[in-house]
């Protein structure tokens, strides 16, 4: 087995992806992901790739869209404030089937916010990364190790499928350290782009990279036509990880960095003999309806754990079809909740 | 072992992160669980720098530390910030140079350590951090604590690890104020 190293979060995102093929990177600097762009500066000569720091997170965002009609594996990361902007060029890449990678590791907001962890960007990640009818993959580790696995997988799945992908992360995953084992590079083989427009010396028709479609039938088509493969996806890609949670009275639901206080809280909670587990969802899209639904029919209760106002609950409460009462509770802003927080929050509910 | 829950904390420029970084690196060498996080906010330009680093046989929950049984504190900021946060029992390391103020705590295990006076003295200007990671192994990492994880050969492979090649001249001084650190 390979060695395992202590990485930062956002280093490993970064090694991550070049071991995933990941050889253009077009990012700009923003706290608390500026790292992740910063390992990248100099790894990327290394490896003979390019990158870019752009004047801005739309230029990033843009050339990132250039660099996947090339047909090649391409990323940018930033946190929050900077998502946003990169929301027009990540609506683009949907309208026009281009699978990248786009790394959030979120921070506290609304508008400029702060710069300590937040998970408040749930909804702008599932439901609205830009305008338009579509989705994007969103990818939520909730370990350092996570991290490196899931950016293969992002990478993989959004080929798959040619559409972007997103890791959602927040700042404490970013900046913090734990051991990892990085895969070996090449691991997986590249898959065939027959769509790219990369240059073909007269062997095939052109492709065409394009979101504009002035016909409206012509764009409900193809918009029908993407959401047929979305079903396929809601069908087959729902990960979570169900911890301590077959005999469960009460389980929480966390993802991400809220998941490692949840864990903390269930453990606690089971030393006092509590019966607490844990529902971590992997992916947020597809969200893991099925896992969540199944375990509604033997839980009593469910409370979602998030660094906002809540806003995953929303997608709990869809998923168990309010068969169960599902609670919140939540800080926000950039404030990590405690295990003991949590603990509090199991104890009330077990207790009504 | 039991969990080991600690908190650095000082200026920006003492080297609590880097403190932190050779503790989690031996965690990493003794196969054991654990987490490094640092502060990252403005505060590191001046005021309380500071990371939380858990150690465990088993998987990290929250790596942030809220009520650590260890607490690096290099200066006064940050010793007031959290004093109040260890937990009874608990193990307080003071760099006495510089922290000019008793613990008003009597349940806790309390050592200061002039670190920063005899940093300067041994000509290891610089190195308090590390002088306060000697005593810190010595008292909680290494023998018969209940949260010892390793040994000392580890904690040296551990150095070895954090210390770049290109300044492998740090090494040996690191070693000198590690271990003066154990001896006090």
């Amino acid at each position: 087995m390979a060695e395992k190293v202590l990485m930062k979060g956002n280093e490993a995102l970064a090694e991550a992806a070049i071991r995933a093929g990941c050889h253009h990177f077009f990012g700009y600097p923003i706290t608390p992901q500026t790292e992740l762009a910063a390992y990248m500066a100099k790894r990327m000569p290394q490896v003979g790739g390019t990158y870019l720091q752009a004047e801005s997170e739309l230029a990033a965002v843009n050339m990132v869209l250039g660099a996947a009609s090339a047909g090649v594996r391409a990323m940018t990361s930033s946190s929050s404030p900077g998502v946003s902007l990169k929301g027009e060029g990540i609506s683009y890449m949907a309208g026009s089937d281009l699978p990248a990678l786009i790394i959030n590791v979120q921070r506290g907001g609304p508008g400029l916010g702060g710069i300590q962890p937040s998970q408040a960007d749930y909804w702008q990640a599932t439901k609205a990364g830009g305008h338009g009818d579509f989705q994007v993959l969103v990818f939520a580790p909730s370990t350092v190790q996570e991290m490196v696995d899931l950016v293969s997988d992002a990478f993989d799945t959004a080929d798959k499928y040619r559409m972007p992908a997103m890791i959602l992360a927040d700042g404490m995953l970013g900046q913090m350290m734990e051991p990892v084992v990085l895969p070996e590079v090449g691991e997986k083989r590249p898959v065939e782009k027959p769509w790219a427009a990369n240059g073909h010396q007269d062997r095939r028709f052109h492709n065409v990279i394009n979101s504009l479609y002035l016909t409206p039938e012509k764009l409900e088509d193809l918009v029908l036509a993407r959401y047929e493969r979305y079903k396929v996806i809601e069908a087959t890609e729902q990960r979570a990880e169900e911890y301590l949670t077959e005999d469960a009275e009460l389980v929480v639901v966390a993802y991400g960095a809220s998941a490692r206080v949840a864990r903390s809280a269930v453990n606690k909670a089971r030393e006092q003999g509590k019966k607490v587990g844990l529902i971590r969802p992997i992916t947020l899209w597809p969200f893991p309806k099925d896992t969540l639904k199944a375990a509604a029919a033997h839980v009593r209760k469910m409370l979602t754990v998030e660094m906002s106002m809540g806003q995953m609950v929303d997608d709990v409460r869809l998923a168990v079809e309010c068969a169960i009462p599902v609670e919140f509770f939540g800080r926000t802003g950039g404030i990590i909740p405690t295990p003991a927080e949590v603990l509090g929050q199991i104890d009330r509910m077990l207790t009504e | 072992m039991k969990d080991l829950n600690i908190v650095f904390a000082g200026f920006g420029g003492q080297g609590v992160l880097f403190a932190g970084k050779v503790t989690a690196y031996a965690g990493l060498l003794a196969g054991k669980e654990l987490s490094w996080l640092p502060s990252y906010g403005p505060e590191m330009r001046g005021g309380t720098a500071n990371c939380s680093v858990c150690i465990s046989d088993e998987p990290i929950g929250s790596p942030l530390v809220t009520a650590p049984n260890v607490l690096v504190a290099m200066n006064l900021p940050s010793l007031d910030k959290f004093i109040s946060a260890v937990e009874p029992g608990g193990l307080v390391l003071i760099d006495s140079t510089l922290i000019d103020k008793q613990v008003d705590r009597t349940d806790l295990s309390v050592f200061e350590l002039p670190a920063t006076a005899l940093a300067e003295e041994q000509g290891l200007r610089g190195l308090s951090n590390m002088i306060l990671v000697g005593k810190l192994f010595q008292q909680a990492c290494i023998g018969s604590a209940p949260t010892a994880f390793c040994t000392e050969e580890i904690l040296d492979q551990a150095m070895q690890k954090c210390i770049p090649a290109r300044r492998a001249a740090m090494l040996d001084l690191n070693r000198k104020a590690v271990s003066l650190g154990a001896h006090l």
